[in-house]
């Protein structure tokens, strides 16, 4: 038998139809619906009069545009008109809808895992391109267009051109103090953003067996900033023991029917790829970001770079507009820069597990006083859960605001926008230019950098901190 | 969506790589439920200030490139968020062709899917467009039956695309249409693998 990695299998058990000089038809298992991408779609169903052809498989939530205090006042006409759309549509095409009073209410990427409605080997489309993030259990997961959702939605089908697959080899074992955002931020710092384009890529070595499921949810949310599409790790018994019991998971003896055939979809050792990028663990130290795309960064210890240091002329014109974008000098430390907002949250970093160790850092300490702090939890049940453990009273004690779950501060759809000219820390992906705000300045970082930022008043190397238990 | 064969139109030159869709389309104009009207907000930080005054400096502004229906740009054009209201924005302005040494996938698909033609030259090949387009009134005619861009002082260059995307261009296709034809197998799909019929 030949030897396949976990893309090609999970790929060949969903061809519908494969003809010659065509992309793949597949099938799609699970398709998310948020409030932002979808309405256009549901509007060309019913001016084609088409239904939904699998609302079993279907499942909506509102996460972008909700405010995450003051839940039921929604300032912005436009975005209650986006959620009060949401709501008519899923009515009328029968889909389950987790909407802004439902306990169940998050971020989309969030949720489906908590859920247990992503599995592996399942292939899953939402148009939000973080769907990436639910590679993380070996699940064929990637962003749409609203064109695509208006066709997920009617055929239950994708046409795909069968991608070549990535392979990302993170060897070693992650150094002290190190989380998973700093392996992603520092492959993506060392491969650029376009590395993964036209792939579909896996992550294996062993730092990344290592990682919990919330730890490698952070790093397959990121595939799309490395430039593709979907970003997997092969299912192994973390990821099954993650799923046992989850609401939406199979259960009983059906569970462990499953579980075996989700093991049996791992890569085969010695499978090949069109592809092998290789990056040693033990030299990534805590990362963030100095520029306007996520690969514009670099260890806490490094200096902002200069144009010059750039060999080509689109990287020096594009480093040059980063630097006076985020009013930043070449040749000053990163620890130097101080901070104005922090901002825990997004479907980067906003689980249980992000929030504890967040929390770790902020605890008996003080936001100083020219920072405003927020921490948004990923989901209302991840903020229940935190709330059980006190993880809240810690942060606000800290001086940190606790609020709602939702995209909030990470796109600033809602009223949790960034001022310009001001400085933001982020556990977030993207620090585009106005990604958080017009003319706000973002710093991409791990959960534990951000609260250290938040604390210091400037980067800080977390490990630096004392007694920190991370 | 409109087919696209023959096209000839004024260049504008976006000289920055990694373009991404928050650019094209910045979120606060992503609540809007229909699909047109995105074009006055294409590139609305870089074409408007804070005050919503229009940046003279700002290339798409300057007078020659009014009307511009070809917007030529740096590799991994389209990068980042899904949202479709980009490829919406860019030809609800009037964009039919984008020309880049790269893109990033979804945005691609995306373009396709809303008939523009986002089509891939070398580097250099767009470095010379870049170059050339900065004189006033600069056109260039783009042939995708034939897959050739060529301009009236002897520029031309070969593009590849992919034969289904071309036809699907060509034609101007409805793709959920196309793939309802294909219903025979997606009912046989669901029943092998669900057990049950959905149609
Ligand atoms: S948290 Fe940010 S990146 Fe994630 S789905 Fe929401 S807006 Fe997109």
């Amino acid at each position: 038998m030949t030897k396949k990695n976990v893309i090609e299998k999970i790929w060949e058990n969903h061809v519908v139809n494969r003809t010659e000089g065509k992309p793949d038809l597949l099938y799609i298992d699970l398709h998310l619906v948020h409030e932002v991408t979808s309405p256009q779609a549901f509007e060309g169903l019913r001016i084609s009069g088409r239904r939904v052809r699998r609302p079993d498989l279907t499942y909506a939530t509102m996460d972008h545009n909700v405010p995450t205090i003051d839940r039921h006042i929604i300032n912005d006409q436009v975005s209650k008109k986006q959620i009060e759309t949401l709501e008519q549509n899923c009515r009328e095409f029968g889909i389950e809808l987790a909407d802004i009073d439902h306990p169940d209410q998050g971020i989309v990427h969030v949720i489906g895992p908590q859920l247990g409605l992503t599995q592996p080997g399942k292939t899953i489309v939402c148009g939000d391109s973080h769907t990436s993030t639910h590679g993380a259990f070996g699940a064929l997961a990637f962003g749409i267009g609203t064109s695509e959702v208006e066709h997920v939605l009617a055929t239950q089908t994708i046409w795909q051109q069968r991608p070549k697959t990535l392979q990302i080899k993170v060897n070693g074992k992650l150094g002290f103090g190190v989380q998973s955002k700093d392996i992603i931020l520092a492959i993506i710092a060392k491969f650029g953003v376009n590395a993964g384009t036209g792939y579909i890529m896996e992550y294996t070595g062993e730092a990344i067996r290592d990682l919990t499921m919330e730890q490698r949810m952070t790093i397959c949310n990121m595939s799309i900033e490395a430039g593709a599409r979907a970003g997997l790790i092969s299912p192994d018994q973390t990821t099954v023991e993650y799923l046992r019991g989850r609401r939406y998971a199979p259960q009983g003896e059906e569970f462990e029917a499953a579980a075996a055939k989700w093991l049996a979809l791992a890569t085969d050792e010695g499978a090949a790829y069109d592809k092998t990028l290789e990056i040693d663990a033990t030299e990534i130290e805590p990362q963030m970001t100095w520029g306007t795309n996520p690969s514009m960064g670099s260890g806490i210890s490094g200096t902002v770079p200069s144009p010059d240091q750039f060999e080509r002329e689109a990287d020096k014109e594009s480093v040059r507009l980063a630097l006076d974008y985020m009013g930043l000098e070449a040749g000053t430390k990163l620890t130097d820069i101080p901070v104005d907002f922090v901002f825990i949250g997004s479907c980067t970093n906003s689980r249980l597990s992000d929030l504890r160790a967040a929390a770790e850092v902020a605890k008996g300490r003080k936001v100083q006083g020219n920072v405003t702090a927020i921490v948004v939890p990923g989901s209302q049940t991840v903020k229940q859960q935190a709330e059980a453990e006190g993880i809240d009273k810690i942060f606000m004690e800290a001086g940190f605001e606790w609020r709602d779950s939702g995209c909030s501060m990470c796109l600033a759809m809602n009223d949790d926008v960034v001022p310009a000219g001001k400085r933001c820390a982020s556990t977030s992906n993207r620090n585009f230019e106005g990604r958080q705000g017009n003319g706000a300045r973002t710093h991409l970082v791990s959960p534990t950098m951000a609260a250290a930022a938040a604390v210091t008043g400037h980067f800080t190397d977390v490990r630096e901190l004392s007694s920190v238990n991370l | 969506m409109q087919p696209i064969n023959q096209f000839t139109g004024v260049v504008c030159p976006l000289n920055r790589t990694n373009i991404d869709t928050d650019q094209i389309i910045p979120k606060q104009f992503l609540k809007r439920i229909e699909r047109q009207g995105f074009g006055q907000f294409v590139f609305y930080n870089w074409r408007f200030d804070e005050e919503g005054n229009k940046r003279e400096d700002f290339i798409m502004n300057k007078p020659q490139y009014e009307g511009a229906e070809i917007l030529v740009a740096g590799e991994n054009f389209g990068c980042g968020s899904s949202r479709e209201h980009a490829p919406w924005a860019l030809l609800d302005y009037g964009f039919r062709i984008i020309i880049a040494p790269s893109y990033a996938d979804i945005f691609y698909n995306n373009s396709v899917k809303n008939g523009i033609l986002a089509l891939k030259l070398t580097e250099e090949e767009v470095a010379v467009v870049m170059e050339r387009s900065k004189e006033e009134g600069y056109r260039l005619h783009v042939d995708l039956e034939k897959q050739s861009v060529n301009d009236e002082n002897g520029f031309v260059a070969h593009f590849d695309i992919d034969p289904y995307w071309k036809k699907m261009l060509l034609n101007g296709w409805d793709e959920i249409s196309v793939t309802l034809t294909e219903e025979d197998y997606i009912r046989q799909y669901e029943e092998k693998v669900y057990g049950q019929q959905y149609s």
